[in-house]
């Protein structure tokens, strides 16, 4: 391992395929129709409730469109905060996948469950820096690729 | 040479374990082997303010009872050797704080309980200490928040994920005959790392299975032994998919296990309705399925020759994210009832 050129022999190399390949067999996998179709029942529910806001907000708030758009991207965001810190939406997680995790509710989700989890090591060591350890790497991500793409549309406006 | 073989160490002393206990959280305590636990503990937090204390008085609590079922006073321990998973295996050193003994901290990630029963059999065997205690334990909540996300954190476990067990497990290890030891530790194989390439963390059994195949091999050679001369032989935490492996593995290698005579505690500890996918994990899974199942049986007679061979995968979160390969690794004791 620490002689950079030695590749495994041929027999080794040969044991560790067979293995990898003994592991591959013995290894459930995810159910791919079962983890389709709940995503796809959770991820509709949760479009489905901040449709429901939506319409209330025009129909009775008096709100324009765009307005009730982001009220009901709020409603959701507040309703997944409260469902983590009572402990129930770990368990939609784990029951929904991406369906779950999507919509703009696994955002809030992964603000939520670190400033929980870390708040005992502090309000600056503990919540203040680990705050981001889950959706930081998708803002530094995202945000860079929404830059290029940005740059891209300066120069090719189509 | 108190050695058999090329790695066998051979306890002509027969040290005893005078007395276990084992404490465990509530879904533990919910499983099948859950009348054999001396104590169920329904808060996660066991009192305290964060899970790491609370993981520490899981082991304090655990090693307290134990030297007190042993009849004997913290004064009378010669040293405590234990381990939990948490980074500097906090849990140990805090819960060993209380001892006022000198104390061998361990880390073999979920094999730590049969590396400290090893390490005290042979100290006991060799008389350099009288008792010692050994401890390990485990917590899921803190070990969920150091090895993968914040607990409320919503992420979808694969099926060959394993669940971490809340509990504690100790027990006292002395060179004393005592009419009421459970048993006598009478061999000790020490695990080499075997690492097979895997690199999957939520495929911990796949990492382990070969440690473990290669620790039983060796412990059998160097005895003489075949698999059918223990009436039970134990492994730690290799869940579904580890228990198949080795199975599979030991075919190969011409030492079939008898799977009726073949239990790993992983499977043992919970019931499929519990929902733990591949079975439980961590140093309190082996630790209170020893401690409380395995020496009630003992303790009843069903038992008289019983191998435990804890299986650890030495991975941390920082080589997972570097690409690196698990290390795994087992110890094996080999027990025999008290005469």
């Amino acid at each position: 391992m620490f002689d950079k050129k030695a590749k495994p022999g041929a027999a080794r190399q040969r044991q560790l395929d067979r293995y990898a390949q003994l592991v591959d067999r013995l290894s459930p996998r995810s159910r791919l129709g079962q983890g389709l179709l709940r995503a796809f029942l959770c991820g509709g529910t949760i479009c489905a409730i901040g449709q429901v806001f939506l319409e209330l907000g025009q129909r009775y708030l008096d709100m324009t469109v765009a307005t009730s758009i982001t009220f009901g991207s709020m409603m959701i965001v507040f309703m997944t905060a409260v469902l983590t810190g009572v402990g129930v939406f770990d368990k939609i997680g784990q029951y929904g996948g991406a369906g779950a995790f999507v919509p703009i509710s696994g955002f809030a989700n992964a603000m939520v469950s670190p400033a929980m989890e870390f708040r005992r090591e502090g309000l600056v060591l503990g919540l203040g820096a680990k705050l981001f350890t889950i959706a930081g790497p998708v803002l530094v991500w995202g945000i860079s690729a929404s830059v290029i793409v940005g740059i891209l549309y300066t120069f090719f406006p189509w | 040479m108190k050695r058999i073989g090329r790695h066998t160490i051979l306890l002509p002393n027969r040290p005893c374990i005078l007395s276990g206990a084992a404490i465990a959280g509530k879904k533990e305590g919910e499983g099948p082997l859950g009348s054999s636990f001396d104590q169920i503990i329904g808060d996660d937090l066991f009192g305290e303010e964060t899970w790491e204390k609370a993981e520490s008085r899981f082991q304090y609590t655990a090693a307290d009872l134990a030297i007190r079922k042993a009849g004997l006073t913290h004064e009378q321990i010669d040293a405590a050797l234990g381990g939990d998973l948490l980074d500097q295996i906090m849990a140990a050193s805090l819960a060993v704080r209380e001892l006022h003994t000198p104390f061998i901290g361990l880390y073999g990630a979920c094999s730590t309980m049969a590396e400290s029963l090893c390490l005290a059999a042979m100290l006991v065997d060799g008389g350099y200490l009288h008792n010692a205690v050994c401890t390990a334990s485990s917590h899921f909540c803190t070990a969920e928040r150091q090895y993968r996300f914040p607990l409320e954190y919503g992420s979808q476990r694969p099926p060959t994920a394993q669940w971490t067990v809340t509990g504690a497990g100790s027990a006292v290890v002395s060179l004393q005959a005592h009419s009421s030891a459970i048993c006598r530790c009478t061999h000790v194989t020490l695990g080499q790392i075997v690492d097979m390439a895997v690199k999957d963390a939520n495929n911990m059994g796949a990492a382990m299975a070969p440690a473990a195949a290669d620790t039983l091999h060796r412990h059998l050679t160097d005895t003489g032994r075949t698999p059918t001369d223990y009436d039970l032989i134990i492994t730690g935490d290799l869940g579904r998919v580890g228990h198949d492996l080795l199975l599979m593995l030991m075919q190969e290698r011409g030492m079939p296990l008898d799977p009726s005579r073949y239990i790993d505690c992983g499977l043992e500890l919970f019931s499929p309705e519990q929902d733990v996918h591949a079975g439980g994990s961590g140093c309190g899974c082996s630790a209170v399925t020893l401690c409380g199942h395995i020496f009630e049986q003992f303790r009843q007679g069903k038992l008289h020759r019983a191998l435990f061979m804890a299986t650890g995968a030495l991975l941390s979160p920082t080589s997972s994210q570097q690409g690196d390969t698990i290390p795994g690794i087992a110890h094996a004791i080999a027990l025999e009832a008290a005469p």
